[in-house]
């Protein structure tokens, strides 16, 4: 047995568990990874306090003129609990994948930076092995980054509004606690949205060695997608940017929910994540590791 | 490679690796390229695969067909609807809703959740709703939007619009006038197959299809063409649940070709009985509740326009029969300034020559006037302020123009 374990200690996945573990330690102690949760984190509390602010003399928000400002920021005044929904709108399009594009392009590339890849790869864990464990970090901050905004909006909206049942979108009542429950679901949803945009950032961050480079060819990448997205005439390609489908998450609060575009956006990131991973694999395997 | 890099390598086996390894590289990337392959291939075929079912059904006359519609009572059912308009209008983008806000009483003081205001929504563009039903009493109609909905609810005697971008809700009593409502903007189905038959007499001819499969259901699918010429409507395809005989789509194809003008089908249906709370509503806390009557108060402000309007309405005559037919409206107000007299018409003028740029200058024994065009209906207005519409080819127009003289 102890044998096997020294011979087989390569392969075991407890070890694998190990460099995850120290993946994950080293970039949620990043301060660079702290700063950019405290700014997801004062999201929420901004739109709280604007809405409070401007809602302080019982008049009602937008003046009846509607649907402007981001999704569901009409209801936050009676129900706290759809500040969680607003901030995750207000922030998916540009702060969360932001902030995923920084963890992502910073993958590979910051290490190659520092020089401290060939380190990394010196420890007998091969390159698949360290790739896949970035990804699963880069993940992993995905899901924290989300939960961070849902959080401090629930927090804030604690705080600053009532709090009760809810309407739905479709007119339907639900009980606070099921809208609680719909509310991580949509975080859920809202972090496996940005499932291919880290895995757009995993693979620009093999093609270069520096961190910088990477993450700000991610975040430019994103801001063309989003601004693409916008273009009618390009209605033809849109269904295949990743952030097309993003602000679906919202068809959780229908009643009945609307599964099609929900179930589309999960697919198209899992094409990315397979695409884009797979092509990272394809480069990160064979490059010349210099630095 | 610098893991591979020795002093002992000589330089013929260093050529052998460096070649291996650049076919490794290259082998590599076939994994993302194969799957890309793949995708694009599932996403392109699978559709197609879905669509090129046509079950095998017993034989059906189209008289029989009509008659199962006719007979067709599906109370209970709930589905996914989507609409897809496209009349071929120029894209006016902001214009457009600002000409809509002028139109109804929607803008600033009116209510968002007005169904009337919504509804015209529909005449462009595509939209998904949501339909159900349950009895007479309950039904409920849905808008889907981006992160928001509008829903038109019917329970009892109540009839709720609610507005959730805005979180505004119109509230009116269901009596006919609740049916008159919907019936409008005819949304389901249904309600644009039952449209199109009230047309068919002898100028039409009806003929049954073959089947399809529209939302997972066997259909037979009824063509409607009418027999004149002239008229701008190539054919009418409806699909008629073979079960129920419920109508499942509604496809009109202009005569020009092209695609369909108007497209609604079911996407998804289920005959079941959809839950008592969809159709249950209580305003959310804080919302904006407009009553019907107190719509009103902007409506007065309109008063003048609409009594216009009235007056217009009562010059109406309709020239023709059937498919052909082309309705008057003598405006008796000075028509379309032609090019001539545009240019001491200062704004108006302005107008006038951005409208003229939309249409086309045409003559004939009745004068001249400026016809406008879309996919499906066609508009000529004189110079002497008559308006002559219908489905009908522009030459149809100038014709009904000419004996209308």
């Amino acid at each position: 047995m102890s044998q096997a374990e020294v011979i087989g200690s390569r392969r075991s996945p407890l070890w694998t568990f190990g460099l995850l573990r120290s993946e994950l330690t080293t970039t949620f102690r990043r301060w660079r990874t702290l700063a950019l949760l405290g700014v997801l984190a004062a999201v929420p509390v901004l739109v709280g306090i604007a809405v409070k602010i401007e809602t302080s003399d019982s008049s009602s928000l937008g003046g009846g003129g509607g649907g402007e400002g981001p999704a569901f920021i009409t209801q936050i005044t009676n129900n706290g609990l759809f500040l969680v929904f607003t901030a995750l709108a207000a922030t998916l399009p540009f702060f969360l994948p932001m902030a995923i594009g920084v963890v992502a392009g910073d993958a590979i590339a910051g290490e190659a930076n520092a020089g401290t890849l060939r380190y990394l790869l010196v420890a007998p864990a091969g390159r698949t092995r360290l790739l896949l464990t970035k990804y699963a970090t880069t993940l992993a901050f995905c899901l924290a980054a989300t939960l961070v905004v849902a959080v401090s909006a629930l927090t804030v909206g604690a705080l600053l509004f009532p709090l009760g049942d809810l309407t739905t979108i479709s007119g339907t009542r639900i009980s606070f606690a099921e809208g609680l429950a719909r509310a991580l679901l949509i975080a859920l949803v809202v972090a496996a949205s940005l499932i291919g945009v880290a895995a757009l950032g995993l693979f620009v961050s093999t093609l270069t060695n520096s961190g910088i480079a990477a993450m700000a060819t991610t975040v430019g990448l994103l801001i063309t997608v989003q601004i693409l997205d916008q273009i009618p005439q390009l209605h033809a390609i849109q269904p295949y940017f990743f952030s097309h489908y993003w602000l679906s998450f919202a068809d959780l609060m229908r009643e009945p929910v609307y599964w099609d575009d929900l179930i589309r956006n999960l697919g198209l990131q899992a094409l990315y994540a397979i695409v884009f991973g797979s092509a990272a694999w394809a480069r990160f395997t064979t490059k010349d590791i210099t630095a | 490679m610098a893991p591979y890099e020795s002093d002992d390598t000589t330089a013929v086996a260093d050529a052998d690796e460096l070649r291996a390894a650049r076919r490794r590289k290259a082998a590599r990337y076939v994994v993302p390229a194969a799957v890309l392959g793949v995708a694009a291939g599932t996403i392109g075929l699978v559709p197609a695969i879905a669509d090129s079912g046509s079950p095998d059904l017993p034989e059906i006359t189209a008289q029989q067909l009509i008659e199962k519609i006719a007979a067709s009572d599906v109370q209970q059912l709930s589905g996914t609807v989507k609409i897809s308009t496209d009349l071929g209008l120029p894209d006016l983008g902001g214009l457009e809703s600002e000409l809509m806000s002028g139109a109804t009483p929607s803008g600033g003081e009116g209510s968002s959740a007005d169904p009337s205001a919504k509804l015209t929504e529909l005449a462009s563009g595509t939209h998904t709703l949501r339909v159900a039903a349950d009895g007479p009493d309950k039904q409920k109609l849905s808008l889907l939007e981006d992160a928001a909905e509008y829903s038109l609810i019917h329970n009892g005697k109540d009839v709720w619009g609610y507005d959730s971008a805005s979180n505004e809700v119109y509230h009116g009593t269901a009596t006919e006038g609740a049916e008159q409502r919907e019936g409008e903007v005819p949304a389901t189905p249904q309600e644009l197959a039952e449209e199109a038959l009230k047309a068919v007499d002898d100028t039409t001819s009806v003929t049954v299809d073959g089947t399809a499969q529209v939302a997972g259901r066997d259909a037979y699918k009824l063509v409607i063409e009418p027999k004149q010429s002239g008229s701008t409507v190539g054919a009418i395809s409806v699909a008629v649940d073979a079960k129920t005989g419920l109508p499942l789509k509604f496809t009109l194809t202009p005569a020009s070709g092209g695609a369909a003008v108007v497209d609604a089908g079911f996407t998804q249906i289920s005959f079941a009985k959809p839950a008592a709370s969809t159709f249950d509503f209580t305003p959310p806390k804080g919302a904006k509740v407009t009553e019907e009557g107190s719509v009103d108060a902007p409506e007065h402000s309109q008063q003048p326009k609409e009594e216009d309007f009235a007056k217009g309405l009562d010059g109406l005559n309709v020239i023709g029969e059937g498919w052909t037919s082309v309705a008057v409206i003598d405006s008796g107000a000075e028509g379309m300034p032609s090019d001539a007299k545009r240019g001491d018409m200062g704004d108006a003028g302005a107008m006038g020559s951005f409208l003229g740029s939309l249409g086309d200058e045409v003559t004939g024994k009745f004068g001249s006037g400026t016809v406008f065009k879309t996919r499906l209906v066609n508009a000529l207005i004189t110079d002497d302020g008559k308006v002559y519409v219908g489905a009908v080819t522009k030459d149809a127009l100038v014709k009904a123009a000419d004996s209308g003289k």
